[in-house]
């Protein structure tokens, strides 16, 4: 029996825009937080981590943001606090948004995919999988 | 969504936290078909009990006259499992299983463009099912290592014969899996890891 047999496919110079009508979340603009000294805004990642900068909620914050308050009084990621709080991801940027701006937590930025990935860091990694 | 119990919400389990010296977080993706043992793959390698995140995705209905609003629309969600390792008191690492269709890929912001890699899980008896995310993982592209998850009654080739009918590239890693048993899943991310350092070398990743 031989299998069925597919084609390599080349990169494309500048990856495709979402074809229409394939789907769409709601509120893209909101994907994107405040972060940083300068309050520049910087893309929400699924595993940036976010922090509380206090050990209690403040008696003016929403139940919702108290609940997330407490969820990260360790650091925690984006994706997790979307799964603890059973809220889709596009949500959690309206969120965490008004918590940075308000200063209650603080956001750690990931580690992206670049031209050159540092190699220390993929030792390190392969270093702590060593461990598992 | 009712907050009124937000006291009640549980939250990772205290030896589930992450020290406060966890700095960033990198993420890698295991993407393949339904069924393909994606989130078995994640459950054997994850710290913490799998979880999910949710998205929703609105569908536009198929047809021209498609501008009458939320009646020609449906929502549909899409569940994405995740787990984590923490790989120093700095660094954590986490895998996404997402599935193979790549109108899903869009919903989470960056899930493919800033991950380190992807595994491709495949299953040899419906191959063709990942042809498609291989194809888009190349135009994109984000380096990947193919990783064959062998059921019991799956047609059984040789790795060579796969990688020519997958029109793999030479570099490209492909290997045999159990992804139920935690030293095989760990495996497959080492070979990946070791791949990415390869192409760290070379410089070849554009
Ligand atoms: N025999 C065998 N079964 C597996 C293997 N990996 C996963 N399974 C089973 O296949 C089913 C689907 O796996 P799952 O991880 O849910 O697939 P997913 O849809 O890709 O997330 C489960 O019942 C698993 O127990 C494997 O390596 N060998
Ligand atoms: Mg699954």
């Amino acid at each position: 029996m031989t299998p069925p047999q597919r084609q390599r496919r080349d990169p494309t110079p500048e990856s495709p825009p979402p074809q229409e009508g394939e789907g769409k979340v709601r509120n893209p603009e909101r994907m994107y937080v405040v972060a940083g000294p300068d309050g520049e805004r910087a893309e929400l990642d699924l595993v940036t981590l976010i922090v509380a900068r206090a050990e209690d909620p403040p008696p003016s914050a929403s139940p919702e943001q108290a609940a997330l308050l407490r969820l990260c009084a360790a650091p925690l990621s984006v994706a997790e606090l979307s799964a603890y709080l059973h809220l889709p991801f596009s949500a959690m940027g309206v969120l965490l948004t008004e918590l940075l701006t308000a200063e209650l937590v603080q956001a750690r930025a990931p580690i992206v995919r670049q031209s050159r990935t540092d190699r220390s860091l993929l030792e390190a990694v392969m270093n702590g999988l060593q461990r598992l | 969504m009712d907050f009124k119990g937000s006291d009640t919400i549980p939250g990772p389990r205290a030896e589930d936290q992450l020290p406060h010296t966890a700095q960033s977080a990198a993420k890698i993706v295991i993407v393949g078909g339904f069924g393909v043992g994606k989130t078995t793959m994640v459950g054997s390698v994850s710290e913490i009990t799998p979880l999910t995140t949710e998205e929703t995705m609105t569908q536009a209905g198929i047809g021209v006259d498609d501008n009458f609003g939320s009646a020609s629309k449906t929502a549909t969600t899409v569940a994405m499992d995740f787990g984590r390792i923490s790989i120093t008191d700095q660094l954590v690492l986490y895998l996404f299983g997402t599935p193979g269709q790549q109108r899903f890929w869009f919903l989470w912001n960056g899930l493919f463009e800033g991950a380190l890699g992807a595994v491709v899980l495949v299953d040899t008896r419906r191959l063709e099912v990942s042809f498609d995310v291989m194809g888009r993982l190349e135009e994109r592209g984000v380096p990947f290592v193919v990783a064959v998850n062998s059921f019991p009654d799956a047609p059984r080739y040789d790795l060579e014969e796969l990688r020519t009918a997958l029109d793999l590239t030479p570099d490209i890693p492909i290997m045999e899996c159990d992804v139920r048993r935690r030293a095989s899943s760990r495996d497959v991310l080492m070979t990946l890891m070791r791949f990415l350092h390869s192409l760290a070398m070379t410089g070849s990743l554009t």
